[in-house]
């Protein structure tokens, strides 16, 4: 490289030449100083990293840091940024550990910055096969544990990296690619153990949760969010539909540590009509109760039956101390891709359900049963040979991207969409392994705008234990696709928006505070951080995947809204102006 | 979607089922079958086409050894007759009788371009990918006219003798998804 440099600065002129070389300054290389990351560290994070997807195995979303604040945050600035080189959806949160970045991009890339400045590290550009079809190019971040760190792969390979240099230290195959199973999460650990869900609802998959030991990569446990011949729930479903149901585990699950529980979120049932797989269809669209050491089960909650929507419930629920009727429940919240705001109790053998709501427009539920179940209409259910209409759209009231909890408002913040119907007519598809297996023509899927319509995102914020709406704030020209985050300092932090806006907003009154445009949309997760007594704030900046696709559907609605969204991927780190 | 059925293929390579040379890209020589419908696997001719689409999904047949390859999703093919009058000179020189022939995977994501639709930006219709909705003008050398496809798909040089299509050359242009530089 620094020959390189020195040679090219010879054709170029002086001022241009120097700041060339001053360039070389910033020389990638190995960690000098690496924390080992610990099950006591995990579990207890330092206020100053965000170790976990969600920070904390709660799920919550949440910084403890206060330094940047209601009152100052008008002052937030950008520090330093990071171009990562590649398009496409830029999910990941910028994972931090005392001072170290690890951020993920699509197509396999791990880069490791300096958190203060900026400067590189390491990178590691996984390989794809020159024939993977991506059909969610993306992925969600690298777990942490000791001096490793693990990277789920859209070949469906897990890999383990040394967390100073980024050399490969073991590669385990999961299943097979070119059966359309794929990884596109950050790996949750417990204890040692690397803990991934396979993607592939839309491929016809039987979908499971997978341990690896994090030292070898030895497959440690395998548990199938389909039961089994003569394992319990089997009998939801109707032939060999099983074989192929769907119920994808595509998104990082939460930990309870007092009770050694993991809760992990199921996916859609495949192929999408209800009635070519008739069943409850158990465990798709449902939370499920796992001992970290075994893979088995130990409790479930399925929040809708037979579903027919591609409503993945994969977005783990978050675990929250409720007050609610003079008591204190352990609860378990998950604002549904169903439409419904949902608020279970989590026991150590049983989930029960308590309270549940629609948070946005629902024409598909006519209400919901004293057990939790939701009573549906039929009118708005698709099957086979017509053409069935529902709101809100298959991406759901809220997609994949996590809504926050914070400790002091004792609200949760959600990224929902409003005033999106859908539709499909169900056919009858032989299942070709590794091809699309929808059960509808993918050029036959609508997205529909309600007549009279004046905004799509709406952030809301939400009490969970009365089940009241504190605030909402609108996006009059944009859906909202991206992740939310809390702070101590009340605000509340998301991007999501076609305009390319980064936008932190009052936690208690939902007043828009600070906002910022970037390269891109933001489709990330934000995150908090502290070195050396600097509070920061750090998001990736690259739209793309699902909200690429509402926004060409959008688009084509002719609503007058943006219809570029310049994509790639640059890291934006902010703090506040000195 | 039933039009990859490429991918299904793939799973016998891996199992080492599959013939010699049914992973190679189309070779000078080759003919062309059905890859999905009900006439899977039979011989392409040019009466099977109609002017203005929708396209045809074909494998390129070892006419020697009779091997079709289809062991790669790379070698996907879509074969469409367009009328000459509407396509662009380069396109147009290339074609035969009309009929021209383009990688079927798409340079975004590496997905199967499988439909044949009224363009989102235009009135014409044009090759899309459902993954991502990239679209491809045939017309004008598949070039992109919408999505994030960051380049047009590889072209397929045919030759045209008694009615029977055959490949002439090999993919001009790179096939398959992009990766990071």
């Amino acid at each position: 490289m620094k020959t390189s440099m020195i040679r090219k600065q010879w054709l170029l002129s002086g001022l241009v030449a120097f700041t060339c070389l001053a360039s070389t300054a910033a020389l990638s290389g190995p960690i000098e100083s690496y924390s080992p990351v610990t099950a006591q560290r995990l579990e207890n994070p330092e206020p100053h990293n965000w170790m976990l997807y969600r920070r904390t195995y709660d799920g919550h979303g949440y910084s403890p840091l206060d330094q940047i604040n209601t009152s100052n945050v008008k002052n937030l600035t950008p520090v330093w940024t990071f171009s990562t080189g590649v398009v496409e959806g830029h999910q990941a949160p910028p994972i931090v550990n005392n001072g170290v970045m690890f951020v993920t991009t699509p197509m396999g890339q791990v880069i490791a910055l300096n958190a203060k400045t900026g400067d590189e590290y390491w990178r590691y550009k996984r390989q794809l096969p020159d024939d993977l079809f991506q059909l969610h190019p993306t992925n969600r971040g690298v777990g942490l544990w000791e001096d490793k760190l693990y990277l789920a792969t859209t070949d469906d390979h897990v890999v383990a990296l040394d967390a100073k240099t980024g050399k490969v230290l073991w590669d385990t195959k999961v299943q097979d690619y070119r059966k359309g199973q794929y990884l596109t999460l950050m790996p949750l650990i417990v204890d040692g153990k690397v803990i991934v869900g396979g993607s592939g609802g839309e491929f016809g998959v039987r979908g499971y949760i997978v341990a690896y030991d994090a030292k070898e990569g030895k497959e440690l446990w395998r548990t199938y969010t389909i039961p089994g011949e003569g394992e319990p729930g089997h009998d939801t479903w109707q032939g060999d539909d099983w074989k192929n149901g769907g119920g994808s585990a595509w998104m990082t699950g939460n930990y309870d540590k007092e009770t050694r529980t993991i809760y992990w979120g199921v996916g859609n049932a495949a192929p999408w009509p209800g009635d070519s797989h008739p069943g409850d269809n158990l465990y798709t669209a449902s939370v499920l109760a796992l001992d970290p050491d075994t893979g088995k089960i130990k409790a479930y909650h399925q929040y809708h039956q037979n579903d027919s929507w591609d409503w993945d419930e994969v977005d783990a629920p978050m675990l929250i101390d409720l007050q609610r009727n003079g008591r204190t429940i352990k609860s378990l919240v998950h604002p549904g891709r169903d439409a419904i705001f949902w608020v279970l109790e989590r026991t150590p053998t049983k989930i029960n359900y308590v309270a549940g709501w629609p948070f946005v427009f629902t024409d598909v539920w006519k209400g919901i049963d004293e057990t939790g179940k939701p009573i549906v209409d039929p009118a708005h259910k698709p099957v086979i040979g017509k053409r069935v209409e529902f709101c809100p759209s298959l991406w759901g009231g809220k997609d994949w991207p996590s809504a926050a909890y914070s400790q002091r408002t004792g609200l949760v913040y959600v990224p929902a969409n409003e005033n999106f119907c859908g539709g499909f007519t169900g056919e009858k598809v032989p299942l070709k392994p590794g091809e699309l297996w929808l059960g509808t023509k993918p050029e036959d899927i609508g997205l529909k705008v309600k007549p009279g319509a004046d905004h799509f995102g709406e952030l809301q914020a939400w009490d969970p234990a009365t089940g009241k709406k504190v605030w909402q704030h609108n996006f009059p020209k944009s859906h909202l696709f991206g992740s939310v985050t809390a702070t101590a300092g009340d605000l509340v932090f998301v991007g999501g928006t076609n305009d390319r806006y980064f936008r932190a907003f009052h936690a208690k009154t939902g007043e828009l505070l600070w906002e910022q445009k970037t390269n891109s949309g933001i489709v990330g997760m934000p995150v908090s951080y502290e070195i050396d007594g600097t509070q920061y704030i750090a998001i990736q900046s690259g739209w793309g995947v699902d909200a690429q696709r509402i926004q060409d559907a959008l688009v084509t609605n002719n609503i007058g809204i943006e219809a570029n969204v310049p994509q790639g991927g640059v890291v934006w780190v902010f703090a506040l102006k000195k | 979607m039933a039009t990859t059925a490429c991918l299904g293929c793939s799973t016998r390579a891996r199992a080492g089922e599959d013939p010699p040379g049914s992973d190679e890209r189309p070779q000078k020589g080759d003919l062309l079958v059905f890859s999905e419908g009900d006439q899977e696997g039979k011989l392409i001719t040019a009466a099977d086409l109609r002017v203005g689409g929708p396209p045809i999904h074909a494998w390129p047949k070892d006419p020697t050894t009779s091997v079709v390859r289809s062991a790669s999703r790379l070698n996907e093919i879509l074969i469409i007759k367009l009328d000459p009058a509407d396509l662009d000179e380069k396109t147009r020189a290339r074609a035969v009788d009309g009929i021209i022939a383009y990688s079927a995977i798409c340079s975004h994501a590496g997905c199967p371009v499988t439909a044949w639709v009224k363009s989102d930006v235009g009135d014409k219709e044009v090759f899309k990918c459902m993954c991502h909705n990239s679209e491809f003008d045939p017309r004008a050398g598949a070039q992109v006219v919408f999505g994030p496809a960051p380049r047009r798909l590889a072209a397929l040089p045919l030759a045209l003798a008694d009615g029977s299509l055959s490949v002439a050359g090999n993919f001009m242009g790179k096939v398959g998804g992009t990766q990071p530089g």
